[in-house]
């Protein structure tokens, strides 16, 4: 039994996930393909959203996948830290706006 | 002790100056315990064994491995320190080959082919031979090295020369990472400066492609895709322009090798070769339409074969004894470098081939 939860050679099985329900998964990797060609964003503009939602998701084999990816595209290291830095803006963000709830709540219960 | 990266690998006494050691990396783990295909296996599996020759269209001949950069990813292992220079007499075999030749496309490369004493002499006969294209790979900063280079822009201009040269990337920081502090700077000056001359310009015949790299242990991108941003970038902020730009693998030998050992990246960068091979890519890789020439006039199906030492598998070996429909008849030597070449959309010096 593996003493850890995640090791980097599961991300080449990724594919395996449909050997349980072939429907999904093909469905699945399909749209995600597609999600990822050019259209109205480049693939380099979707590769560092995905990037900046791998570290927010915190997923190990999504930031290993996409620094990968951004640097196949010619992805600078300040591009990505900026886009590391805009999910954690985002996060932080989520946190403390949800202050505004406590204050709420405080308001309404303090005399 | 530090690591003079400064020299090439032959001045480090470096293990892997040994092509015998590169050899011995190349035949080992993962392919000597069956983790992954040996490269004559996989293109078994594809009835693509033995590899075979086309029609010759490109001579491509290494004047030297002499060069005034040391580019972290060299497979060439060239320096300042390399004294191997190939000699006005081997230069006369080749251009009686020249006059002959089917090939189209005359390649000439290095280290550094401006420093060979000979060079300008060789361009002035071969050019007078009437090779259709004409290719010289300049590293740029040769041309802003020292002012006897100075007017090689003019000079390759008078002789219709195609120049490609290597850019890694568009930003200061990755490109000198790669090639050398101040690379970067000397590269954009000596860029403007062939687009002055009319290089690289929108429907000139004066042909200037760019060569990229990647700088580390990944594979290239997309090669439009990846033109698509090096012209966006150098035109806006250089005012630069170029023609193609051909995304080249990086193949693990020499100073790549060392330096896929040293980061412990060899296992997972071939890992990665191996899941891009691309059967497609196999039945147009270079060696198939290319004869490489080393500076003391050895022939080879390619320059990275050159640098192993893997000379073709003929009995004719050597220039001074060339015949190209002989030399046709031959299989092509391969090994677990060549998975470089078949990766994804394939590399070759011209780019991708599939």
């Amino acid at each position: 039994m593996q003493k850890t939860y995640y090791d980097p050679k599961d991300l080449k099985k990724f594919g395996k996930i449909s050997e349980w329900n072939e429907q999904l998964g093909e469905k699945f990797f399909d749209y995600y393909g597609k999600v990822f060609e050019e259209g109205a964003l480049t693939a380099r503009e979707k590769s560092l959203i995905a990037l900046a939602v791998s570290h927010a998701v915190q997923c190990p084999y999504c930031i290993d996948a996409y620094t990968g990816d951004g640097l196949q595209r010619g992805i600078t290291k300040e591009e990505m830290m900026e886009a590391v830095h805009v999910a954690g803006a985002i996060r932080g963000g989520a946190t403390l706006v949800h202050g505004v709830q406590m204050m709420n709540k405080v308001n309404k219960l303090e005399m | 002790m530090a690591v003079n990266t400064k020299v090439s690998l032959k001045k480090r006494e470096s293990e892997l100056a040994a092509i015998a050691k590169q050899m011995e990396v190349l035949n080992g783990e993962p392919f000597s315990d069956g983790e992954l295909p040996t490269f004559a296996n996989k293109i078994k599996e594809t009835n693509q064994f033995p590899l075979r020759p086309k029609k010759l269209e490109i001579l491509q001949v290494n004047v030297g491995y002499m060069c005034n950069q040391v580019c972290a990813h060299c497979h060439v292992d060239a320096g300042p320190d390399r004294k191997e220079i190939m000699t006005r007499e081997t230069m006369s075999q080749i251009l009686d080959v020249i006059k002959t030749t089917g090939a189209h496309t005359l390649d000439l490369t290095g280290g550094a082919p401006e420093m060979n004493p000979n060079f300008r002499w060789f361009v002035e006969q071969a050019s007078a031979a009437g090779i259709q294209d004409f290719i010289v790979r300049s590293n740029l900063t040769i041309i802003r090295a020292n002012p006897k280079y100075y007017d090689l822009p003019d000079f390759f201009k008078k002789h219709n020369i195609h120049v490609v040269s290597s850019m890694p990337h568009w930003t200061r920081g990755k490109t000198d990472k790669q090639r050398g502090d101040g690379v970067f700077d000397k590269s954009i000056k000596a860029l403007q400066e062939l687009n002055e001359r009319g290089y690289g310009m929108p429907g000139s015949d004066l042909k200037l492609d760019l060569v990229y790299n990647p700088s580390g242990a990944f594979l290239p991108g997309d090669q439009a895709s990846m033109e698509k941003d090096f012209k966006a970038a150098l035109l806006e902020d250089f005012n630069i322009q170029f023609h193609n730009l051909f995304a080249i693998t990086n193949l693990p030998i020499s100073r790549f090798l060392d330096y896929l050992v040293a980061s412990e990246n060899y296992e997972d960068y071939m890992y990665a070769l191996v899941e891009a091979y691309n059967p497609t890519a196999v039945q147009n890789v270079m060696c198939t339409n290319t004869i490489s020439v080393s500076w003391d006039g050895w022939l080879y199906d390619c320059d990275f074969n050159q640098m192993l030492d893997l000379k073709v598998n003929h009995k004719i070996k050597h220039i001074k004894d060339y015949q190209e429909d002989l030399l046709l008849d031959r299989n092509i030597v391969i090994s677990q470098h060549c998975y470089g070449c078949t990766a994804g959309a394939g590399s070759s010096c011209q780019g991708t081939v599939a």
